[in-house]
C-alpha cells in the first residue's frame, strides 16, 4: 500500500497573523510550521505500517507551495514519511481552495496512492474541505474528520463525530481521509531523524509536470475573489483579572457575579 | 434572473435545524436578486411528499427529492451536481455543519465552482450574492465575490435564522440518479450513535463547561461539585476534545457537532476557545473563563477572564458559591 500525506506549512502560532494591505493576502512570511492537524494524519499512517494489518511499502508527503514550505516536508519525513513531493509554480500562488484542490489531485495522479490521508483543518484557513475537493477530482470515495480507523480487508472502517452523534463509515479503498486531532498522539521525531530528513528523496514538480490546466489555478483561475477585507463590529472587552491571590481572585469572581443576580 | 439551491439534511423524519436556516436565508435573498429557493434532499421512505412540501413554510418554492444513503456527502453531491446542471441554479448555500462542508467542497471540485466555508453573512449586491467570512481567529472578515457561474457558500453553525415566510406547499420533485461509483464506496454502519450518558444541558440557567485543560475525566468532579453549588437549574457541559476522549457524555457537547446553548451564565474552565466551540455557546448573556494561557482565545469573547489555575479556583470557588447561597 502506497499512503500519501498532504502537508502544509501554517504561521506559527506565535507569529501574529494579519493580511499584507499591498497584496490583500495573507502575510505568510513568519510561518514556520508544519500544520498540527496534519502531524496526526502522518501518525495515523505510521499506526497503520506499525499495525501490521495491511503492508505499506511507502508513505510520501505532498505539499503545494513556496519555496519555504520545503520545511513542513522536512518536518513531515522526520515523523515518519520516506520521501517528499513539493508541487511549486508561480502559476499557483493565489490559488483559492477548489484550485488548490485540484492542483493537489493532479500531483497526487502521478503517485496513484492507495490512501491518501490529510489533518482535518489547517490552523489558517480551509476548514474542513481540501479533502473533499481532493476526492472528487481523484474519483474516491472519502470521509473528513475521522477520530478511529481500521484495515478490514479492502476497506477502511472510520468513525467520526457528526450531527447526530457518532458515525462508523465503511470506505473502500483508494480512498482519501482527513483526520481529527482525537485519532492518536503523535511521536516526537529523534534526534537523528531530524538531523536525517534533508537527506531523505525530495521531488520538486512545476505545475506542467503534473499536467495542471493553468487557467484552473492561481488567482485568475480562481472562482472566488477575496482581496477585500473589513473590520468586525468591535466588542467591548472583557474584564480579565491574573490570580496572584486565590482567595481574592475567587472573591472578585463572587462580586461579579452578584452584582449580574446570577448566584 | 438567480435561483438558489439548498441542502436539507435531515435524521429520523427530523430537518435540520441548520439546514432551515439556510433554506429561509436563502428565501430572503433569492427575492433580493430575483429568483427562486430550492432545496435538494436525499434519504428514504421518511422522505414523505408531507415532509417535503413543509420546506415552502420556510421559502423553498421546489424540492427535488432523490432516493439514496443518508448521512454521507458524496452522494448529495451526485444529486446536487444534477439538478444544477438542468435547473441552472446560480448559488449552491449550505447550514453549518459537518456534511455541508464535505458536499459543499466536493460539488466546487465537481462543478469548478468557487466555495467560501465558515460564512457568516450574505448579502445581494445587485443580481450577485457577496459572503462574508470571518478569518484569523475572528479577528478580521474577509469578503467573497463569485465569477463563473456558480458560487458556493458554506455558512458557519447557527450563521442563519429559521424564518417562517412562505405560506404555500413546495412543489416536491423526484429526480433519477444513477450514482458515481466512488459515491457508492462509502457505507454508513452505524449513525447516530450516543456515547455516554443522556444528560440534559439545553434548559440550563447556569452551565459549567469542562475542556482539556481539566487534565483528565476524573477532573470533570470540579466542574460537578460547582454546578451543584450553584444547584438549581445548572449542569456541566463539555468540548468536543473531552467528548472524543471518552471523559464526558457526547449529549453534554457545545459545539459545531454538539449542542447551541444560551444560558444566563456560561463558565468555561480549562476551554481554550476554538471556533468549532464558540459558534455553541457565543450567545449566552454572561461568560466567565477560566484558563492558564493568558493568549487562550476564549479570552477575546469573554465577559470576564480569570488566568490561573483551575486547579486552585474551582474548589475554591465552589465553596464560595455554596457560602454565599447559604448566606
Amino acid at each position: 500500500m502506497k499512503i500519501c500525506v498532504l502537508v502544509k506549512e501554517v504561521p506559527d502560532a506565535a507569529v501574529e497573523k494579519r493580511i499584507d494591505p499591498s497584496t490583500g493576502r495573507m502575510d505568510r512570511s513568519g510561518e514556520k510550521n508544519l500544520n498540527p492537524y496534519d502531524t496526526h494524519a502522518i501518525e495515523a499512517a505510521m499506526q497503520l505500517r506499525e499495525g501490521g494489518a495491511v503492508e505499506v511499502d511507502e508513505i510520501v508527503a505532498v505539499t503545494m507551495g513556496p519555496e519555504s514550505a520545503i520545511r513542513a516536508l522536512h518536518k513531515a519525513v522526520s515523523l515518519g514519511a520516506d520521501r517528499s513531493l513539493h508541487l511549486s509554480d508561480v502559476s499557483l500562488a493565489g490559488s483559492d481552495v477548489a484550485a488548490t484542490g485540484y492542483a493537489l489531485s493532479k500531483a497526487l495522479e502521478k503517485e496513484q496512492p492507495d490512501l491518501v490521508l490529510l489533518g482535518q483543518q489547517s490552523d489558517d484557513g480551509e476548514c474542513y474541505t481540501i479533502g473533499a475537493v481532493v476526492a472528487d477530482h481523484l474519483k474516491m470515495p472519502s470521509l473528513t474528520q475521522v477520530i478511529k480507523m481500521d484495515v478490514e480487508g479492502g476497506a477502511l472502517r472510520c468513525e467520526r463525530q457528526a450531527e447526530y452523534g457518532y458515525d462508523t463509515v465503511s470506505v473502500e479503498l483508494p480512498a482519501v481521509i482527513s483526520v481529527g486531532d482525537a485519532i492518536n498522539e503523535p511521536r516526537y521525531p529523534s534526534l537523528k531523524a531530524i538531523m536525517g530528513a534533508k537527506k531523505k528523496p525530495l521531488d520538486n514538480v512545476a505545475a506542467g509536470d503534473v499536467g495542471i490546466d493553468p487557467s484552473l489555478v492561481g488567482a485568475d483561475g480562481s472562482r472566488v475573489q477575496c482581496g477585500e477585507f473589513k473590520d468586525p463590529p468591535a466588542k467591548a472587552a472583557g474584564q480579565i483579572i491574573e490570580d496572584e491571590d486565590t482567595a481574592e481572585t475567587v472573591e472578585k469572581i463572587i462580586a461579579w457575579l452578584d452584582e449580574r443576580k446570577l448566584i | 434572473m438567480a435561483d438558489i439551491l439548498t441542502y436539507v439534511l435531515h435524521y429520523e423524519g427530523a430537518l435540520n435545524k441548520n439546514s432551515l436556516g439556510a433554506v429561509s436565508e436563502g428565501a430572503k435573498l433569492a427575492a433580493e436578486i430575483g429568483g427562486e429557493c430550492h432545496a435538494v434532499v436525499v434519504g428514504g421512505d421518511d422522505l414523505t411528499d408531507e415532509l417535503c412540501q413543509t420546506l415552502g413554510s420556510y421559502g423553498a418554492t421546489k424540492v427535488f427529492r432523490a432516493t439514496g444513503p443518508e448521512g454521507l456527502a458524496q452522494p448529495v453531491i451526485d444529486v446536487m451536481a444534477k439538478v444544477i446542471e438542468e435547473h441552472g441554479q446560480a448559488y449552491a448555500l449550505f447550514g453549518g455543519g459537518l456534511l455541508g462542508f464535505e458536499i459543499g467542497a466536493g460539488l466546487a471540485a465537481r462543478r469548478n465552482a468557487g466555495v467560501t466555508m465558515e460564512v457568516t453573512a450574505v448579502r445581494a449586491e445587485g443580481a450577485e450574492l457577496v459572503a462574508e467570512r470571518p478569518i484569523l481567529g475572528d479577528s478580521k472578515i474577509s469578503v467573497s465575490h463569485y465569477r463563473g457561474g456558480l458560487g458556493i457558500i458554506i455558512g458557519r453553525i447557527n450563521a442563519f435564522e429559521i424564518a417562517k415566510t412562505g405560506d404555500s406547499a413546495a412543489e416536491v420533485i423526484d429526480v433519477e440518479i444513477e450514482y458515481s461509483p466512488w459515491s457508492t464506496q462509502a457505507t454508513m454502519i452505524q449513525r447516530g450513535e450516543q456515547r455516554g450518558a443522556d444528560v440534559d444541558i439545553e434548559g440550563a440557567d447556569i452551565l459549567v463547561a469542562g475542556g482539556r485543560g481539566l487534565g483528565k475525566a476524573e477532573g470533570f468532579q470540579l466542574a460537578e461539585n460547582l454546578a451543584a453549588a450553584f444547584g438549581g437549574n445548572s449542569a456541566v457541559a463539555a468540548t468536543r476534545a473531552v467528548v472524543d476522549a471518552g471523559w464526558y457524555p457526547y449529549a453534554a457537547q457545545i459545539g459545531q457537532t454538539g449542542k447551541t446553548v444560551a444560558p444566563k451564565l456560561y463558565l468555561a474552565a480549562g476551554i481554550s476557545g476554538a471556533i468549532q466551540h464558540k459558534v455553541g455557546m457565543q450567545s449566552s448573556e454572561n461568560i466567565v473563563a477560566i484558563n492558564k494561557d493568558a493568549n487562550a482565545p476564549i479570552f477575546e469573547f469573554s465577559d470576564l477572564g480569570i488566568v490561573g489555575d483551575l486547579n486552585k479556583i474551582l474548589p475554591k470557588l465552589t465553596e464560595a458559591v455554596k457560602a454565599k447561597k447559604g448566606s
